[in-house]
């Protein structure tokens, strides 16, 4: 019987979740699919003008990457609390920061990754420049796993209530509003022939900043969802 | 390591270091008091004034009609519920200030099963074992499945097992583990004649090596040459 070491746990909690998930492709599938399905709409109902499209294009990505990552936040923590692995979890000798952290990071493999690395592809359909393709796959990769961590909050507080789904969203959708910002003022930024150097810093600020608190605090609310 | 002093946390390096330090020279046998300890679920007191202590060896069956308190109780000790009164000590410290290495000495086995359908039964194991902090290997893993009557089922997915089975996996974490404290919640549900006397085999075998156990059930658990202490809550 070997101690494990923190980075051992992280590595163990993000392995468990990706195979859980590999065992159960559909909730990938459906936060994916979703994505496509909102962004592939907007053409089709705002009609084929370049000009129009290539204008809100990184908005409609930004607001759609938004809102399917708010599909799967219930599930993060809701299998593990209905099944008894959460208290398992609590009473880890570790710290359940670091169990959090892990989940979260799986939660942005499967909900954030995949939807930054197909969106180059999306963005094809609103005649997007290489280069501003690029800043938005640049931009994805550096929000969106700030929503998955801001949403981890949201979703360890509304553990075990009652239309839960609806309410993360309503509580984590308002504190996501920077990252929309930033995240689509890269985009546009390029567009408008300026550097979106400033709009990446301050995302790449956000992710950090996240990455220190969001771990704890969600820690503390599954705690207090515990009792 | 902090201790709580009017309501805030503070970091207390003479405390920490003096704890450990007992710890280390003193080997001190570990054991569990309960003094005064009161509980609530919603507005309504469950039991109150609880006194009692578990040394190494020792069996405690917790008894009482359902909706008494057993499992508030068993879930107390863990530190999931804050008593309204009244408190917990394990090796004569509140185990709201051992923090994560009273955790590491205890092992706790509720209603739920935490093992994952998908996943199989050795997989299960594993990451039980991951959870609590240690690596096993697959030759312990699939050990202790097979001392739990698990033989040729450690790679199917546990969602084809029975229910029976599936406590029989969640139960195989007790044997890959080295707890001091066996908190078990109605360890005996779905288990047939068999699989009881293995679990009065297996916790004999645990006190036997100075562990300690404190259990529900409403079916009869004898350990021999044990006698069980009992603790009813009415």
């Amino acid at each position: 019987m070997n101690k494990l070491s923190l980075f051992g746990l992280l590595g163990l909690v993000v392995r468990r979740d990706l195979l859980l998930a590999m065992r159960r492709r559909t909730d990938v599938l459906t936060t994916l699919v979703f994505f496509v399905m909102v962004v592939s709409l907007f053409p089709l109902g705002v009609g084929p003008e370049p000009d129009m499209l290539r204008k809100m294009a990184s908005g409609v990505v930004w607001v759609a990457a938004l809102l399917a990552s708010m599909l799967s936040l219930p599930r993060m923590f809701s299998a593990d609390h209905a099944d008894g692995t959460l208290e398992q979890m609590m009473l880890a000798p570790q710290s359940l920061s670091v169990l959090v952290l892990g989940k979260i990071l799986a939660h942005w493999m499967l909900s954030g990754l995949p939807l930054a690395l197909i969106a180059p592809v999306l963005g094809l359909q609103f005649d997007m420049s290489p280069q501003a393709l690029w800043i938005l796959v640049l931009a994805l990769l550096l929000g969106t796993p700030v929503l998955s961590m801001i949403g981890a909050i949201g979703a360890a507080l509304t553990l075990g209530l009652r239309g839960g789904g609806v309410l993360v969203s309503l509580l984590v959708l308002p504190l996501c509003i920077p990252v929309l910002i930033f995240g689509a003022g890269a985009v546009e930024a390029v567009n408008g022939g300026m550097s979106a150097v400033s709009n990446l810093a301050l995302l790449g600020a956000f992710m950090l900043f996240a990455l220190v608190f969001t771990p704890f605090v969600a820690a503390q609310a599954l705690r207090i969802s515990m009792e | 390591m902090g201790c709580t002093a009017g309501g805030a946390i503070v970091y207390n390096p003479t405390l920490f270091c003096f704890r450990r330090a007992t710890r280390f020279f003193m080997q001190q046998a570990p054991f569990l008091e309960v003094k005064d300890l009161a509980c609530e679920r919603g507005d309504h007191r469950l039991f109150s004034g609880l006194n009692f202590a578990l040394a190494p060896g020792e069996l405690m069956q917790v008894q009482g009609p359902n909706g008494s308190g057993k499992t508030t109780l068993l879930r107390s000790l863990c530190g999931f519920v804050q008593p309204v009164q009244g408190t917990v000590h394990w090796n004569g410290q509140d185990i709201g200030e051992w923090d994560d290495d009273f955790h590491a000495e205890m092992c706790y086995l509720g209603h739920l099963n935490a093992i994952k359908d998908e996943l199989s039964a050795l997989e299960n194991l594993q990451m039980s074992a991951g959870l609590a902090g240690y690596t096993v290997s697959d030759r312990q893993a699939v050990a202790a499945l097979r001392r739990m009557g698990l033989h040729r089922r450690e790679h199917l997915p546990v969602r084809v097992l029975s229910q029976g089975q599936r406590r029989r996996v969640a139960l195989a974490r007790l044997l890959i583990g080295d707890a001091h404290l066996w908190i078990l919640d109605e360890p005996l549900t779905a288990l047939d004649v068999g699989a009881v006397g293995l679990m009065q085999e297996l916790i004999g075998e645990h006190l036997s090596k100075g562990g300690m156990t404190i259990f529900t059930t409403h079916q009869p658990l004898q350990v021999a040459g044990i006698e069980t202490r009992q603790l009813v809550l009415s």
